[in-house]
């Protein structure tokens, strides 16, 4: 109708106009000296966007250290499971080859001998064993009992050897067997004074192939000593593990063509152990001895299941389930916990932001609509719990709610209960529920105030003159207007009490702790950082789908914080 | 000023008055009285209290005193709703979140009308406004102009007898104002309705009302018909506040029926009308309009004319504006049509002016 209100219809020689006809020829705007606009835009663009980025630098960085780093590293803990693989490496090679049917063969547990003695040398066995735990309840105790019980079947032989020749319980005699002769000379040489680097052991060239399993073991005895104990080797007595190897390797091969050093005594030896007195015993005994759960499957299904560098186990414990040999299954209804832990920390998310809505909305239109002066001191009064200590708070809600607290002597005082049947309103879902929500209040409150200031009054006005009571003035045009404010603080207080620890741990008790508490108690007292880790990731990715859903129904451009 | 009795005034204000903070009073004494189907302007600076009495006439605001009577009855403890007066907000006040149907719709919605009749009513506001084709549209969609057109049909969709307007036109450009102008009171004449036009635009003031309330300090300061505003302005403030104006301050030195003779602080006398003054000694301030003081006059013999130099000449095209320097007055100017024998002047003429001695009023000295 009016030329005023119609579309624009401007043809002079505008800058916009110029674009337009650029748009209608082909090919790229070209700039004064012929570069595409695009490039020679992007150049100048250039300066500018490295500035703000040398701006924003330190910040950047410093939320790279402290915040995605440790998160990042954090979460692949979720996955990560090297601690097997990395201890028990024989015994990981050797149940690969297992079908996990029954028992697995004598070689397994040859290899688990090497395995443990070594970890128990370097203190690790008890590690893996409170690892293996988690998986398998007992396995830790086993380890423990192992580490020391291991020690039996290597002293058999050991006596043995040395029964037959002192030298076998002597140091150097042992490394003139299995050293190189140089690296020997180095060492005694160092031995002199012991200053400076300890020249790292050597085996002697072909000595591996005579004795294939002593010079893994004995290596990995120097190796030990050297790097790990900082020890003289030249004052060390070798293992019983070593000497068990030694009699593994005499009773497989024949020493008799045998002529580097110390040929003497190992024929000897190798005679002895071909002499029918020599007492042997069998891993799978010397195991046995050890502990009857060695004999049962379980043990080694274990081992081999969480033998891959990744896991999916700690996922899968999340969300009570297990890793079998025959793939994921539920765990029995007993040994359930989190997802009930997860459904509640949800639960109990929206009824605390429900309730902040419901206590918060009165409070933000009252704020909203009341002069500046008296607004502002109101403002106080909703920032004064957040200068008062979390915990001081909290144990307020304790003092107020327990049994023997302030709110049950008011009841039983004015009669309205029994002395007998005080309220028990702590230690469950109600306390958590109230103390939240009261702490949580003021993140519900100021988005919302923040939104419902902006909405004019005239609004209200228009709707009145227009016929409508308070209350369709209030519910067809305030609310919606509000709405905003009510979608950040709810994702705000949401967001925030999903994964709120202090609190429930406070005034939790048993049925009022959130996930979030047994994440803590993982990272803090059963040391299940794999699986704090795992669940920590689910709920990140919970809030994260809660997030995009509510984006996709409400739409993000809704939330207003002001 | 026509008289309306109490009896057959469609909307009334007796003896009202308004404090907010129990000190002062916004509102002193209002008594005003409007027939059916007038178009009334408040018109007044801002702090004159026009406002308040229209959010008192809305039901927004309660009078701290008097009656406010609508068709006779009194309206003061009528709940804004129940008043069934439209109104038009300066920042069109109109729901961001529904569609322009659904905010025509909502007066209808909550009067209860069944939905085939209101989606008559709503298409027929619509066409009134000649926004037909927008019902699906958003406010934040429409422009400032489209905006008002639809707080407008919004306004008058239920049909209010009365409808109130607080300064709808202040936010469009000049060119759009000029054109709402028109069309509110060719609207507002084709529907009957009675209108309580809030401004302190006086152009508009003049253009759009059947009859000016112009407000300062709380009181209405004349209420008229805006020729008369215009051409007899009743006091001082009237004739500075409405339109242009040249004061001259001297002292009445007699009067005789329909005449007086002032003389100026300068010592020059000129014959003036005498509206506000009373006796012979009295303090006053002449207002002469620019357009009705000519150059070089031929007023006769005895009529009294002043010397005067121009300071500034400006071209306007229709018009040319002359400032000249006139008894001790720097600002007084001069408007000259522009016709072909009309003299220009040039800053440093000196010239003899004179005017008719009833285009000369002497009002109060404030």
């Amino acid at each position: 109708m009016s030329d005023a209100t119609g579309p624009d219809t401007f043809d002079g020689p505008t800058p916009d106009n110029a674009l337009r006809q650029a748009k209608k020829t082909s090919g790229p705007m070209l700039a004064a000296d012929g570069t595409p606009l695009k490039k020679s835009l992007s150049r100048a663009l250039r300066r500018q966007k490295m500035r703000a980025l040398m701006l924003i630098a330190p910040l950047l960085l410093f939320v790279l250290v402290t915040f995605i780093a440790p998160i990042a590293d954090m979460l692949f803990r979720s996955v990560e499971n090297q601690i097997v693989s990395e201890t028990l490496p024989l015994t990981t090679e050797e149940l690969g080859n297992w079908d996990g049917q029954g028992m697995p063969p004598e070689a397994a547990f040859e290899a688990a001998y090497y395995d443990i003695f070594l970890a128990a040398e370097r203190k690790q066995h008890t590690r893996l064993g409170t690892r293996l735990n988690y998986e398998l309840t007992g396995a830790s105790s086993l380890f423990r009992k192992s580490g020391r019980g291991l020690d039996d079947i290597g002293e058999v032989y050991q006596d043995q050897f040395e029964d037959l020749d002192e030298n076998w319980d002597e140091a150097l005699p042992w490394l003139e067997l299995m050293g190189d002769p140089d690296w020997l000379a180095e060492q005694q040489e160092w031995a002199a004074d012991e200053d400076g680097r300890q020249p790292r052991f050597e085996l002697r060239d072909g000595i591996e192939e005579i004795l294939p399993t002593t010079a893994r073991e004995f290596a990995a005895f120097a190796r030990f000593q050297q790097v790990e104990d900082q020890k003289n080797l030249l004052e060390e007595e070798p293992w019983s593990a070593v000497h068990t190897a030694l009699y593994t390797d005499l009773a497989a091969g024949d020493m008799s063509s045998y002529s580097g050093p110390r040929a003497d005594m190992l024929q000897a030896a190798d005679a002895l152990v071909a002499s029918p007195e020599f007492e042997t015993v069998s891993f799978l005994d010397g195991f046995e001895e050890i502990d009857e759960d060695w004999m049962e499957p379980p043990i080694w299904q274990t081992i081999k299941l969480y033998s891959p560098n990744y896991t999916s186990g700690y996922f899968l414990n999340s969300v009570d389930m297990q890793l079998t040999p025959e793939g994921a299954e539920a765990r029995p209804d007993n040994e359930r916990i989190y997802m009930l832990l997860f459904k509640r920390t949800l639960f109990m998310s929206m009824v605390i932001t429900f309730s902040c809505i419901l206590l918060g909305y009165p409070v933000a239109y009252i704020l909203s609509n009341l002069p500046m002066r008296s607004a502002n001191l109101l403002m106080i009064l909703v920032l004064l719990p957040f200068w008062t200590s979390l915990l001081v708070r909290t144990s307020a809600w304790k003092v107020m709610l327990q049994q023997q607290g302030v709110i049950n002597d008011v009841l039983v005082w004015i009669g309205l209960v029994a002395d007998d049947s005080r309220l028990t309103m702590i230690n469950n879902q109600f306390g958590t529920i109230v103390a939240m929500t009261h702490i949580l209040l003021p993140f519900m409150i100021l988005p919302m105030y923040s939104v419902m200031s902006t909405i004019p009054p005239s609004y209200v006005r228009a709707a009145k003159s227009l016929g409508a009571t308070n209350w369709t003035t209030f519910w067809r045009v305030y609310f919606p207007q509000s709405i905003p404010g009510i979608g950040a603080g709810s994702i705000l207080v949401f967001i925030l009490s999903i994964g709120y620890y202090i609190t429930p741990e406070i005034v939790g008790g048993t049925t009022g702790t959130f996930i979030s508490n047994r994440i803590a108690y993982h990272i803090s007292s059963s040391l299940n950082w794999g699986l704090a880790a795992a669940l920590g990731t689910i709920l990140l990715a919970v809030v994260l789908i809660l997030y995009w859903a509510y984006d996709r129904i409400v739409g993000i451009d809704n939330v207003k914080l002001g | 000023m026509p008289d309306t009795g109490t009896s057959d005034a469609f909307v009334a204000f007796e003896r009202v008055q308004k404090s907010y903070d129990g000190e002062t009073l916004v509102v002193k004494d209002l008594n005003l009285n409007m027939p059916k189907g007038e178009f009334l302007t408040m018109l007044g600076p801002s702090g004159s209290g026009k406002t308040t009495c229209l959010m008192m006439l809305a039901g927004f605001e309660t009078a701290t005193h008097g009656e406010i009577k609508l068709d006779g009855v009194s309206i003061n403890n009528i709940p804004p709703h129940k008043r069934g007066i439209g109104m038009v907000f300066q920042n069109y006040a109109l729901f961001p979140h529904m569609t322009v149907a659904e905010n025509l719709s909502f007066p209808l919605e909550v009067r209860k009308i069944g939905k085939s009749e209101r989606e008559k009513k709503v298409m027929r506001a619509l066409d009134m406004v000649e926004m037909g084709a927008f019902g699906g549209r958003r406010p934040a969609q429409l422009s400032g102009g489209q905006q008002q057109r639809i707080a407008l049909a919004r306004a008058l969709v239920f049909e209010p007898e009365l409808v109130l307007m607080d300064e709808p036109l202040g936010a469009l450009d000049k060119q759009l104002r000029e054109k709402m102008q028109f069309e509110i009171t060719d609207l507002a004449h084709r529907l009957g309705i009675t209108v309580v036009y809030v401004t302190h635009d006086q152009t508009e003031a003049l253009t759009m009302s059947d009859r000016v309330a112009v407000f300062d300090d709380g009181r209405i300061q004349q209420l008229a018909p805006p020729d008369e505003l215009y051409e007899a302005p009743q006091n001082s403030f009237v004739a500075q506040f409405i339109g242009e104006n040249n004061t001259l301050e001297g002292v009445v030195k007699e009067i005789s029926g329909s005449r007086c003779t002032v003389q100026l602080d300068g010592g020059e006398v000129i014959d003036a009308m005498p509206v506000n003054v009373s006796k012979v000694g009295e303090r006053t301030r002449v207002s002469i309009r620019p357009e009705r003081v000519e150059v070089n006059p031929d007023l006769g013999e005895g009529a009294h004319t002043l010397k005067a130099k121009v300071k500034e000449f400006i071209y306007m095209g229709d018009i040319f504006r002359t400032r000249l320097s006139v008894a001790g007055n720097e600002d007084f100017i001069i408007k000259t049509r522009n016709r072909p024998d009309q003299v220009r002047l040039s800053p440093g003429d000196e010239v003899t002016i004179g005017w008719l001695p009833e285009d000369c009023r002497a009002l109060d000295a404030q």
